[in-house]
C-alpha cells in the first residue's frame, strides 16, 4: 500500500490554525465544542439507549414464547410488575411502548444520524468543525436531557407511558383509561419535547453546515453519499419533525388544561367527560406528519453509510451516482406526502386512502433505483470483506426483504386485514429497524480508526457479531410474517385467550430463542467496543484505502481537524480503480485510489465529476 | 484468617494473571499495521459463508412454509375478501420471485467478485440504459399493482345503499364489544355517551322512535348471503374492530361513527368443515391436549376441546386488557338468524323492565 501520492496543499488564508487552547477535562469530554467529541457523546450515548430498548425487547419475547412460565428475571428487574416471576399486562404495554420510543428515537435517530452527521460532514466537506460549535454542543445536551427523563419515566409509580410509541389519544390522554398515561405519560411528552428541541438544533446546524463550509473545489455533485444523506435527512427533520412538537403539545393541552383538540364524547370510568369536538384523527395525522418521514430520517444515513462502504471496500465508485442523489431527493420529497398509509382504516375518507396509496406504492421505484444501483456496485468489484462491508451487504439484503413487503402493506385494499397485526412489525423492523442498525454497525466499524484515533475493532469478534447476527435478524423476523398472516394482532400481551391461536405457540418460541441469541452475541460487539477503544490496535492512517478527505487528517484528533491548511479538493470520492489513458494501469501507478485532494493527472480522462 | 487468605490468593491469582499477560505480550511478533483488515484469506472465506448465508434464507423460506402454512387464515368467507386475497396472491408471487432473484444475485456476487491481490476492479460509474430499465420496470409493474388494488379497495369501501344492506351498530369499550341491530325498521336510533343511563348502556336517545325497537347483544349473529354495513363506535378510546376470517377491519373512534359493509358467504357450520380449518382445530386440540396433562399433574384444571367460531377481536391498543377484548361471530342461515333475533328485547322492553 503507497501513501498518498502528490498532495497539493494550498495556503489557506482564511483559517487561523495552529492555536491550540488549553482544554480542561470538562471542556474537552463533557462541555466539548468539538464535533469529533460530540460525536462521540452521541454514539455512546446511542448504545447506552439501544441496550437498554434491546433488554426490553428480550422481556415481552420471554413473555410471548412462555406465557405461563414464570421467569425470576421479570421479579428483578419489573419489580413490582413482575411478582413472582409473572409479568403484568400494563408493563407489558409499557414495554413495547418504550421499547419503540427509545429505538426509533433515541438509537436510530440521535444515535445513528446523530453520531455519523457530526462526525462525517466536517471531516468530508473539508471544515475545521461545524458552522456553529456550541449549538451542536446544545444539541447534545438536550438529547441528553431528554434522554435522562426518558429514564426517569420508568421508575414513575403508576408507570411509563404505555399507550404505544404512537401515542395515540384519547388513551394517551386519559389516566383512567390506562395507568402509563398519568405521569408516565406527561415525561414522555416532555422528554420528546425537548428531543425534537435537539433534533432541530442539529439538523440546523448539519444544513447550514453542509452548504457554506465546503472546501474549495467541493461543489455539490462531488461531495460523497455519506453526505448527501446526512443533507436530506436534516431537511427532512426540520419539515416534519415540528409537526410532532404541535401535536405533543395540543396532547398537553388537552391533558392538563382541559382542551378538546383529540377529544370528543367520552364515557370512562363511569362518567361523560366535557371534552367535545376534538378528532383522535386529527393526532393521528399530525403525528404520522412526522412519523412517516421519521422512519426516512432513520434510514436515509444508513443509505448513505452503505452506499460509501460499499464503494471503498469493492474499489469501485458507487453506481449511478447521480441516480443514488436523485433517488433519495425523490425519497425525501415522497416521505412527506405518504403518511395516510397509517391511517386507511382509521375512518378517514377512503378517498384519501386511493392518493395515499398512490403515493405510497410511488416510493418503491427510488428504493428499487437503489438497491438495483448497490448490487452493481458489487458487480466485478474487488470485494475486501472488512466486516462494514458485510454489514452494508446485509443491509441490502434486509432492506429488499422488508421493503418488498412494503408493496403489500402499502396497498389500501391488502392492508385492511394485515393492518397491526404481526406483519407490520416484521416488515418494519427488517426494512428500518434492523437495516438502520446494519447502517450504523457499518458506519462503527468503518469510522472506529477515524473515532478512536487510529485504534481499530478486531475482526474476527467482528466477523463472529456481524453472522450471528445476520442469521439471528432473519430467523426472528422472517416467521414473524406468518404469525402476521394469521391475523394475530400485535400488541396483545399473550394469545392464549384465544384458542384459535395456540397453534402459533411455537413460532414464538423459535422467534425468542433466534432473540436471545441475537442480543446474547451483541456482547461480543461491546467487549469489541469497548476494548478496541483502549487496547485496539493501531492502524494506518488511512487504514481502507479511502478517497474521502477525512482520512488525509492525522490520527492524533486535534481542533480544527487539520494540523496544516484545509486541503482543496479536485475529484469526486469514487475514483477507485480508474486506469490511466492507455489503461496499462492505475492512474497512481500502483495504487488503486486516487483521493479527492489529489488534482487531475496528465494521464487520465476526466469525467464529469 | 480466613479471610485474609481468601485475599490473599485473589492478590496473588491476580499478579499470575498479570504476569503471565505480560509474557504472552513479549512472547508475541509485534503484529503488523493492517492486522485487522480483511486478507485475502478472510475475503476468500467471507465470500463462502455469503453463498451459505444465501442458502440459509432459502432453506429458512422452505422451512417456514412447510412447517406453519397450516396456521394461515383460511379462505375468506366475505364476498370482497377473494378478491383482497387475489390481490394478495398477486403480491406475494411478485415479491417472492423479486426477493429470490434480487438476494441471489446480491450473494452471489458477494461470493463470485470476493477480492484478491491480483484482481482488478472494472471502473463502472454509470450506465444511463440500465438506470432506464430498472426505473421503468418497476415503474409498470407497480402501476398494475396499484390499478387493480385502488379498483378493488374502492368497491370495498363504497357502500351501495340500494344492496339494502343490514345495518349493524358495533360499540366498543373498555373491553368489550356490544352490537346493536336496527329492529324491524333497520334503522338506529341516535345515541350519544351523555345519554348513557342505568340500562341504556349505549347512550341511545329514549326519545327517537327509530330507537324503540333496537335490539343491543353481546354475541353477533350474521345471516349467509346478505351484505351488513357495520357502523362503529367507541365510547372511551380507540378500538379497532377485526374480523380476519372475512378480511374486514375499521377503527372504532370516539366522537365519531366508521363504517365497513361486508357480505359473509360461509356460514360458520360450513367453516368447520373446511379442509383446513378441519386440519387446523385438530392440530389446536394437540396441542391443548398436552397442555392439559401438563395441568392435570399440577392438579389444575384441563383446557377446553377448542372447537372453531369466527371471531371479532380488539386490533388498536386499547388498554390493559386489550388481549382479551373479543366478541363471537356467528354467520347462519336467514331463518336461524331471524328466530335468533327474535328472542333478544328490544331496547323498549329492556328500558320499561
Amino acid at each position: 500500500m503507497s501513501a498518498h501520492a502528490q498532495v497539493h496543499a494550498v495556503e489557506d488564508h482564511n483559517d487561523d490554525h495552529g492555536h491550540h487552547h488549553k482544554q480542561t477535562f470538562v471542556t474537552k469530554y463533557i462541555f466539548s465544542t468539538d464535533h469529533k467529541m460530540i460525536s462521540k457523546q452521541y454514539m455512546i450515548t446511542g448504545i447506552f439507549m439501544g441496550v437498554v430498548g434491546i433488554l426490553m425487547s428480550l422481556f415481552f419475547r420471554l413473555q410471548l414464547a412462555w406465557p405461563d412460565h414464570k421467569f425470576t428475571i421479570f421479579e428483578i428487574f419489573l419489580g413490582k410488575w413482575g411478582t413472582d416471576g409473572v409479568m403484568d399486562p400494563s408493563v407489558y404495554l409499557a414495554l413495547v411502548t418504550i421499547h419503540g420510543t427509545i429505538m426509533v428515537f433515541f438509537v436510530l435517530t440521535a444515535g445513528l444520524s446523530g453520531t455519523f452527521s457530526n462526525l462525517l460532514i466536517p471531516l468530508q466537506i473539508g471544515a475545521r468543525d461545524m458552522a456553529s460549535g456550541f449549538l451542536n454542543m446544545v444539541s447534545y445536551w438536550l438529547f441528553f436531557i431528554s434522554s435522562f427523563i426518558m429514564m426517569c419515566s420508568l421508575f414513575v409509580e403508576a408507570g411509563p407511558a404505555s399507550a404505544g410509541w404512537t401515542i395515540y389519544p384519547p388513551l394517551s390522554a386519559l389516566p383512567q383509561a390506562i395507568p402509563g398515561s398519568g405521569a408516565g405519560m406527561t415525561l414522555w411528552l416532555i422528554s420528546l419535547a425537548i428531543f425534537i428541541a435537539s433534533s432541530l438544533l442539529g439538523s440546523l446546524n448539519f444544513i447550514v453546515t453542509v452548504i457554506n463550509l465546503r472546501t474549495k473545489g467541493m461543489s455539490m455533485t462531488r461531495l460523497p453519499l455519506t453526505i448527501w444523506a446526512f443533507f436530506i435527512t436534516a431537511m427532512i427533520g426540520v419539515v416534519s419533525f415540528p409537526v410532532l412538537f404541535s401535536a405533543a403539545l395540543m396532547l398537553i393541552m388537552d391533558r392538563s388544561f382541559g382542551t378538546s383538540f383529540f377529544l370528543s364524547d367520552i364515557y370512562i370510568a363511569g362518567e361523560v367527560l366535557h371534552h367535545q369536538g376534538g378528532s383522535p384523527v386529527l393526532f393521528e395525522h399530525l403525528f404520522w406528519f412526522l412519523g412517516h418521514p421519521e422512519v426516512y430520517i432513520v434510514i436515509l444515513p444508513a443509505m448513505g453509510i452503505v452506499s460509501e462502504v460499499m464503494a471503498t471496500n469493492s474499489r469501485k465508485p458507487i453506481f449511478g451516482y447521480r441516480a443514488m442523489v436523485a433517488s433519495l431527493l425523490a425519497i425525501a420529497f415522497l416521505s412527506t406526502i405518504v403518511w395516510g398509509h397509517h391511517m386507511f382504516i382509521s375512518g378517514m375518507n377512503p378517498f384519501l386512502g386511493s392518493v395515499f396509496t398512490f403515493t405510497t406504492l410511488l416510493i418503491a421505484i427510488p428504493s428499487a433505483v437503489k438497491s438495483f444501483n448497490w448490487i452493481t456496485t458489487l458487480w466485478r468489484g474487488k470485494l475486501q470483506m472488512n466486516v462494514a462491508m458485510l454489514w452494508s451487504i446485509a443491509f441490502v439484503s434486509t432492506f429488499i426483504t422488508g421493503g418488498l413487503t412494503g408493496i403489500i402493506m402499502g396497498d389500501s385494499a391488502l392492508d385492511i386485514n394485515i393492518h397491526d397485526t404481526y406483519f407490520i412489525v416484521a416488515h418494519f423492523h427488517l426494512v428500518m429497524g434492523i437495516s438502520a442498525a446494519y447502517g450504523f454497525l457499518a458506519g462503527v466499524y468503518h469510522w472506529f480508526p477515524k473515532m478512536f484515533e487510529g485504534r481499530m475493532m478486531n475482526k474476527k469478534l467482528g466477523y463472529i457479531h456481524f453472522w450471528v447476527t445476520a442469521i439471528g435478524a432473519y430467523g426472528i423476523f422472517f416467521p414473524m410474517h406468518f404469525v402476521g398472516l394469521a391475523g394475530l394482532p400485535r400488541r396483545y400481551y399473550s394469545n392464549t385467550s384465544f384458542p384459535y391461536f395456540d397453534d402459533l405457540a411455537d413460532i414464538n418460541v423459535v422467534m425468542t430463542i433466534f432473540a436471545i441469541i441475537t442480543i446474547a452475541v451483541q456482547v461480543v460487539f461491546l467487549y469489541n467496543f469497548i476494548y478496541s477503544m483502549f487496547y485496539g490496535k493501531m492502524g494506518s492512517k488511512n487504514p481502507w484505502n479511502a478517497t474521502t478527505l477525512e482520512w488525509t487528517t492525522e490520527l492524533k484528533h486535534i481542533h480544527g481537524n487539520w494540523d496544516g491548511p484545509i486541503p482543496h479538493v479536485y475529484r469526486w470520492s469514487y475514483d477507485y480503480s480508474k486506469l490511466n489513458k492507455d489503461e496499462s494501469d492505475y492512474v497512481i501507478p500502483g495504487q488503486d485510489f486516487i483521493p479527492q485532494n489529489v488534482p487531475l493527472q496528465d494521464n487520465e480522462d476526466e469525467l464529469d465529476h | 484468617m480466613t479471610a485474609f487468605l481468601v485475599v490473599l490468593v485473589i492478590i496473588l491469582f491476580g499478579i499470575s494473571v498479570w504476569q503471565m499477560s505480560r509474557i504472552f505480550q513479549l512472547a508475541q511478533v509485534k503484529p503488523s499495521v493492517n492486522s485487522e483488515i480483511a486478507s485475502d484469506k478472510d475475503n476468500n472465506t467471507q465470500g463462502y459463508l455469503m453463498m451459505g448465508f444465501l442458502a440459509f434464507i432459502y432453506i429458512l423460506t422452505i422451512v417456514s412454509f412447510w412447517l406453519w402454512s397450516d396456521t394461515l387464515l383460511p379462505d375468506s368467507a366475505s364476498e370482497h375478501g377473494s378478491r383482497i386475497d387475489n390481490l394478495m396472491l398477486i403480491s406475494m408471487i411478485l415479491i417472492f420471485f423479486v426477493g429470490i432473484i434480487t438476494q441471489g444475485v446480491l450473494h452471489y456476487f458477494a461470493f463470485i467478485y470476493r477480492g484478491n491481490k491480483v484482481k482488478r476492479a472494472t471502473f463502472y460509474a454509470d450506465n444511463d440504459k440500465l438506470e432506464f430499465i430498472w426505473t421503468i420496470i418497476p415503474v409498470i409493474v407497480l402501476a398494475g399493482l396499484i390499478i387493480y388494488g385502488l379498483f378493488t379497495w374502492t368497491d370495498i369501501m363504497n357502500v351501495d345503499k340500494d344492496d339494502d344492506p343490514l345495518i349493524v351498530e358495533l360499540y366498543a369499550q373498555q373491553f368489550n364489544w356490544k352490537a346493536r341491530y336496527g329492529g324491524n325498521d333497520n334503522t338506529l336510533g341516535e345515541a350519544n355517551v351523555r345519554l348513557i343511563e342505568g340500562v341504556n348502556q349505549l347512550g341511545v336517545d329514549p326519545a327517537d322512535p327509530n330507537g324503540q325497537d333496537d335490539k343491543i347483544v353481546t354475541e353477533l349473529h350474521l345471516p349467509v348471503g346478505r351484505k351488513v354495513l357495520f357502523k362503529m363506535r367507541s365510547q372511551d378510546v380507540l378500538h379497532s374492530a377485526y374480523m380476519p376470517h372475512f378480511r374486514a377491519q375499521m377503527n372504532c373512534v370516539p366522537g365519531m361513527i366508521t363504517q365497513f359493509a361486508f357480505t359473509p358467504t360461509v356460514t360458520t357450520a360450513e367453516m368447520r368443515q373446511n379442509d383446513h380449518i378441519v386440519e387446523k382445530v385438530a392440530n389446536i386440540n394437540n396441542i391443548r391436549k398436552e397442555k392439559s396433562a401438563a395441568l392435570a399433574v399440577n392438579g389444575e384444571e384441563p383446557l377446553e376441546t377448542y372447537e372453531f367460531d369466527y371471531v371479532l377481536l380488539c386490533n388498536k391498543i386499547c388498554g390493559i386488557s386489550h388481549y382479551n377484548m373479543q366478541m363471537k361471530i356467528i354467520v347462519e342461515s336467514e331463518e336461524d338468524y331471524n328466530s335468533w333475533l327474535a328472542e333478544q328485547p328490544s331496547l323498549a322492553e329492556q328500558l320499561t323492565k
